[in-house]
Formats: C-alpha cells, sequence, structure tokens
C-alpha cells in the first residue's frame, strides 16, 4: 500500500510557465506577439520515497512540463528546486554539465524509439555512465552489469542490439539507462503503454522494487487511469496547461472534485464490470491555448456544469479533502 | 440460434511463407457474428487478432495461405468470391476502421472526398449528391461546421477527428458488419469513450453487427456481447461477455484478466503469465500453445487434439479447464 511522504519533498517546483510566441511578430506587427501557454503558473511537490502521478488529455501540456522539469528544455517562469538548488536558473543547454543531471532521470514511452538503434544494450546503458560519471573499462562494466540486474535484464543480452530485444526487454533496458546513475527522481512517460498486460504488470512490479531499493522518487505519466491508480500515491489531473485537481489517488479517483477529472475517471471502463448510473461525458475541444482568459476557468464551454460565472471570474481552489485541492466554481462534493 | 449468423469463420488455418520459416498464424479457429450482434476478439500481440480480420476482409498479404477453412458471410463463401465479388462487397456490406485514424486516410485528400469517393464508387449518386452525403456523415459522426470541414486535410485535424472520418467512410454505406481493429488505441480516454459511443450508437441504429477488437479488457466488458479470446493462433474461449468476466474457463482468459489492473487492487494482487507466446515457425507445436505457460497442464494437454467443447452457448478449448 502507497504510504504518504513525510519529509521534505526531492522536487519542488513553484509556479512554472512555459510560454512559446505563435505567429505574427516581424517587423511590421503592430501589438504583442501571441503567447500559447503550454504550462501555466503549475506548482507541484515530489517527495521521497514517493510516486506521482501526472494525467490528462494530449496536449494538455504534461509532456512540456516532464521536459521542463527534466530540465531538457528551458522554463518561461518559475522555480524548480531540487536538492538545494533551483535548476529553472541553469540554461537546458549546459544541464548536462550540471551535478543534478544525473540525479533526474527519464525513461521514456516509446523504448524502441529511444535507444539508438546502433547502440547494443551495454552501449545504451553505458552511454550515461560514461558521460555523466565519467566511467570506463571495467568499473564501467561493472556498473552497467548492476544496472542489468537489477532491473532484470540477462547479461547475454547486453551485446543485441534494440532490433533483436523484445518489447518488455526493451523496456528494461530503458529503465536500467535511467537508474544506472543512481537518480533521485525518476520521471516516467507512460512507460508501459506499448506493453502487452502480462508484460506490463511484471515492469510495473519491477519500477515498484527498484523505488524502494534504490530509494529514488516517481514521477508517473500515463494515459492509463487504471494503472495510475494502481501505483501512485499521489495524482495530479492536468487541463490546458493547469492543475485542476490533485491529492491522494485512491481518494481522487474514487470521489473526483473536478468535473474534468470526473468525466477522465467514467471515460475508463472497468475490466469485468458492467457500468452503473449515468457517465460523465465530454462533447468538443479544449479552448485554445494561445493567450487565455485569465479570468475565466480553461474547462468553460467544455464543463456539463459550467455557468456564467466560471467564464468571468477565475476558478478558486477548493479543498475537497485531507491533502486535496481542487480549481472549480462549481466542484462535485458528494463524498464516499 | 435460429437464423444463420451473419458472418462464420468455421476452422480456418492461415499460414504466412517468411524466410525463416513457415508461421502457422491461426490454426483452426472457429466463431460466428449474428445480425446486430457486437463481438470482441481479445488477445495479447500476436495473437492473431488482426490477421483474423484481415482474413475476413480477405485483404491478407502475398506471403499468406489459407490452408483451411470456410468464411461465410451473409450467404456468400469468401474464400471462393473473385476479386470483383470481393470488392463490391467491401465498403458496402463490409467495412473497416483501422487502429491508426491518420495513416488510414489519404493524406493529400480532402477528407469529404474521401467520404464521396465510397459513395460514388458504390451508393450509385453523382458527384454532387455523393457530396452532399458527406457533408451529412459528417454531421452525422458529431464533427462540428461539416461543411467547412470536409474541405480539410487530415493533418488538420485531431486523431479523434480523423478517426471520425474514418467510421463515416466505414458506415457510409451502412454496412452490415464494421471491424474496428484497435479503433481507439492511441486516442485520449476521453476521446475513447465518445468514439465508442459513436459506433455503439449508429451499430444499434442501423442494425449493424461489429466485430471489435481490442486488447482492452475493459473496452470488451463494456462494449461487446459477446468476447472471443485469443492466444497464439488459437481461439481458447467464446462466451456472453458477463459470463466470460464473472467466471472465465480457460486458464488463459483467467491469467489475463488476473493481469489486468482495476481499481480497488492492489499491485500484489495483480499476477502475471509467465512465459511468452511459442514461436509459431516451430514444427513441433504441441496441440495446446498455452500448455507451456499453463499452470493446470496435465499429461493429456500434449496429446493431440486440442478438445473444443461447446456448452451453454461457451467455447473452451482446454482439457482441464476452469
Amino acid at each position: 500500500m502507497p504510504q504518504p511522504a513525510v519529509s521534505a519533498p526531492v522536487l519542488d517546483a513553484r509556479d512554472v510557465c512555459k510560454r512559446y510566441p505563435v505567429g505574427g511578430g516581424g517587423l511590421f506587427a503592430r501589438g504583442p506577439v501571441p503567447l500559447l501557454h503550454a504550462v501555466d503558473r503549475i506548482s507541484l511537490t515530489v517527495g521521497a520515497g514517493e510516486t506521482v502521478g501526472l494525467v490528462g488529455e494530449s496536449g494538455c501540456g504534461k509532456t512540456t512540463l516532464t521536459r521542463m522539469l527534466a530540465r531538457l528544455i528551458d522554463t518561461t517562469e518559475g522555480s524548480i528546486l531540487f536538492g538545494g538548488d533551483d535548476l529553472a536558473t541553469v540554461p537546458a543547454a549546459r544541464f548536462a554539465g550540471h551535478p543534478a543531471r544525473a540525479a533526474i532521470q527519464m525513461v521514456f514511452q516509446d523504448a524502441e524509439g529511444s535507444i539508438n538503434p546502433r547502440f547494443t544494450a551495454f552501449d545504451a546503458i553505458a552511454a550515461p555512465l560514461r558521460r555523466l560519471n565519467g566511467l570506463s573499462g571495467a568499473p564501467l562494466r561493472a556498473r552497467v552489469e548492476r544496472a542489468a540486474e537489477q532491473c532484470g535484464l540477462p547479461l547475454t543480452l547486453l551485446g543485441r542490439y534494440p532490433h533483436q530485444l523484445s518489447g518488455g526487454q526493451k523496456a528494461r533496458v530503458g529503465i536500467a539507462r535511467a537508474v544506472a546513475t543512481e537518480p533521485k527522481l525518476l520521471i516516467l512517460d507512460e512507460p508501459t503503454s506499448a506493453l502487452d498486460v502480462s508484460v506490463q504488470v511484471v515492469i510495473l512490479e519491477l519500477l515498484a522494487e527498484l523505488k524502494s531499493r534504490l530509494g529514488m522518487s516517481y514521477l508517473f505519466v500515463s494515459h492509463d487511469l487504471n494503472v495510475v491508480r494502481l501505483i501512485c500515491d499521489r495524482v495530479l489531473v492536468m487541463y490546458l496547461g493547469r492543475i485542476v485537481e490533485e491529492g491522494p489517488a485512491e481518494a481522487v479517483f474514487r470521489a473526483p472534485a473536478h468535473p474534468y477529472t470526473r468525466a477522465l475517471v467514467d471515460s475508463v471502463a472497468v475490466p469485468g464490470q458492467i457500468r452503473e448510473g449515468p457517465r460523465l461525458r465530454l462533447s468538443g475541444d479544449p479552448k485554445s491555448p494561445i493567450d487565455p482568459d485569465q479570468n475565466a476557468c480553461r474547462f468553460h464551454g467544455r464543463c456539463p456544469r459550467g455557468q456564467d460565472v466560471c467564464g468571468s471570474v477565475a476558478p478558486p481552489e477548493v479543498t475537497p479533502g485531507t491533502g486535496r485541492r481542487a480549481f472549480c466554481h462549481l466542484p462535485l462534493m458528494e463524498h464516499a | 440460434m435460429s437464423q444463420p449468423p451473419l458472418l462464420s469463420v468455421e476452422d480456418l488455418s492461415v499460414e504466412f511463407r517468411t524466410r525463416s520459416g513457415t508461421v502457422r498464424a491461426l490454426e483452426a479457429i472457429s466463431f460466428a457474428i449474428a445480425r446486430g450482434e457486437t463481438v470482441g476478439v481479445v488477445g495479447e500481440s500476436g495473437s492473431g487478432k488482426s490477421v483474423t480480420a484481415y482474413t475476413v476482409m480477405r485483404l491478407l498479404d502475398d506471403a499468406a495461405r489459407i490452408t483451411s477453412g470456410r468464411i461465410m458471410f451473409g450467404g456468400l463463401d469468401m474464400l471462393g468470391a473473385d476479386a470483383g465479388t470481393l470488392a463490391e462487397l467491401r465498403g458496402r456490406e463490409l467495412s473497416m476502421i483501422f487502429q491508426n485514424p491518420r495513416a488510414s486516410l489519404n493524406p493529400i485528400r480532402r477528407v469529404g472526398q474521401q467520404i464521396a469517393d465510397v459513395l460514388l464508387r458504390h451508393a450509385n449518386v453523382g458527384a454532387k449528391e455523393a457530396g452532399e452525403r458527406a457533408v451529412a456523415l459528417l454531421a452525422e459522426v458529431g464533427i462540428p461546421e461539416p461543411s467547412r470541414r470536409a474541405k480539410a486535410y487530415p493533418f488538420e485535424l485531431s486523431g479523434g477527428m480523423c478517426q471520425r472520418i474514418g467510421i463515416a467512410i466505414a458506415l457510409a454505406c451502412r454496412p452490415a458488419l464494421l471491424i474496428a481493429d484497435e479503433p481507439t488505441t492511441g486516442l485520449d480516454v476521453t476521446t475513447q469513450a465518445t468514439i465508442m459511443d459513436l459506433v455503439s450508437e449508429l451499430g444499434r441504429a442501423r442494425g449493424m453487427a461489429t466485430m471489435l477488437i481490442t486488447h482492452d479488457l475493459g473496452l470488451a466488458t463494456e462494449r461487446c456481447d459477446r468476447v472471443v479470446v485469443m492466444h497464439a493462433g488459437h481461439v481458447v474461449e467464446d462466451a456472453p461477455t458477463a459470463a466470460l468476466f464473472a467466471a472465465p474457463r480457460h486458464p488463459y482468459t483467467a491469467r489475463l484478466f488476473a493481469a489486468t489492473p482495476r481499481p480497488g487492487l492492489a499491485l500484489s494482487e495483480i499476477s502475471t503469465i509467465p512465459g511468452g507466446l511459442p514461436d509459431l515457425r516451430r514444427d513441433d507445436l504441441p496441440p495446446c500453445r498455452f500448455s507451456t505457460r499453463c499452470d493446470r497442464r496435465r499429461d493429456a494437454c500434449d496429446a493431440p487434439p486440442l478438445p473444443r467443447v461447446t456448452h451453454q452457448g461457451r467455447l473452451v478449448a482446454c482439457h482441464n479447464p476452469l
């Protein structure tokens, strides 16, 4: 069973923003350049030993947010506190040389596409150790083999190329590469979405075991709410660049407060369980993220509960339960 | 069943000849779909779900050989039919929607024209009427501003929109059977639900049967009247949905269900399926292709033939069912 984190957070991101200028501009442009608000003032923490889930539709900014936290792209505003430093002040281009690079690692969605096809499994796992830890020769081999062993990858497979490995084995290479540098924070972007259920369980168990064994914290991005519910202590629900709800995963999924969370939960069919009662269904598409109205709820127009106030006043923070937050004028407050 | 089924697949076997040997992709599979029925075909990758769909559509690759069996569709022997008959049938009586909606559309043709193409080919209408009906179909599949969207190219539309176009193309001629091959994989969960609502509603309104190929047991539970479970080219179980999940009889079905995350279960309560799919190129494949992974295996399992027992509308291919 998940345990709540008590100590200081490993990662503490505050008011992180990413805005991209779009169109307009140019020599004769008048007025300000339109800005696409991909991530709009998001604050989040990941506690020691905690698994935090991040869910939301494509285009909501999940990927942009995780790329910023992994310091692959620069933030427009905000701070990313990690191990006493504000990493947001380090340009992404120079972050590869920063000591925190080895401490924040990422497991990518597409294990196939994220491993260099001309690298053997050994080379793939060795690359970050060579670059970040300066290892070579026997110590390098020992570390690669240890990472492979920890991830249940037989050492006999280390000489193979990605195309010679199964989906589950490739997933293990991707995880071994990420944990080889002994990170404190692992950002996992849909690590099991391409896998069959029988393999998925094995990989999820591996991740749970590695977390406690190596003392890591996870930020887990996924579309699969059943998986998020299974392995995450806390969940953040994103909509159009904003967090609309957060709290303990089981509580949020059992009794969502934000109508968007409710719609997400209602969209998921439960295997072997015939659904009872009506579902909250969404129609239409999200609004444009370009220069959004700061005095309106982003979900307004698509929200089945929306009223006039939602279009003219920014939604207030409400507390549906312990450790929970939601941003809504008309939250669903029937509790279990 | 008093009426003959709309689609019946009997004893179908399909092989692929490859450089590294013959892959026995389907072996003696049988199932049927009644008019208006929604049947799910579930299983992991490599189980033969898509090969089954492509065989029914008669869209198999040249490397494939149908070595035994019969496919009857609305009284027509699909394996004996000539190319012209099949071409008349596909798109009119028998349609398919695909996993990757954007890739299954023509990238350099306006979506309205792509819908009209089907109508021009099959519905005996002129260009003007086809265009008008295409716009009406776009409205029917829930696309806002249909006359403007008809002029869009696939890249200008979202994944969910592209799948709606795919559905509009598939349903343009009111087919009797729709084959949906992982129609919502890769779409957002909210979009998945609306796309499946659309397929269910249109199916019901038109009395259309649907063969829903999916690896998602949740989707199968929610949308299907009956579920066919496949493993390594065999149909291992075929049962009404509620009965199947309430009490799976084939050990593989039980294992697959037990490996699927569900609310209320902890990670420790979810079990894995040991081993992997057998290599389907082997000459000495055991009669039961699950036997090497099965904890209910008995000596009898190694002796052919694999039993296929039908009892109270359920089929189980196992010597030692639950």
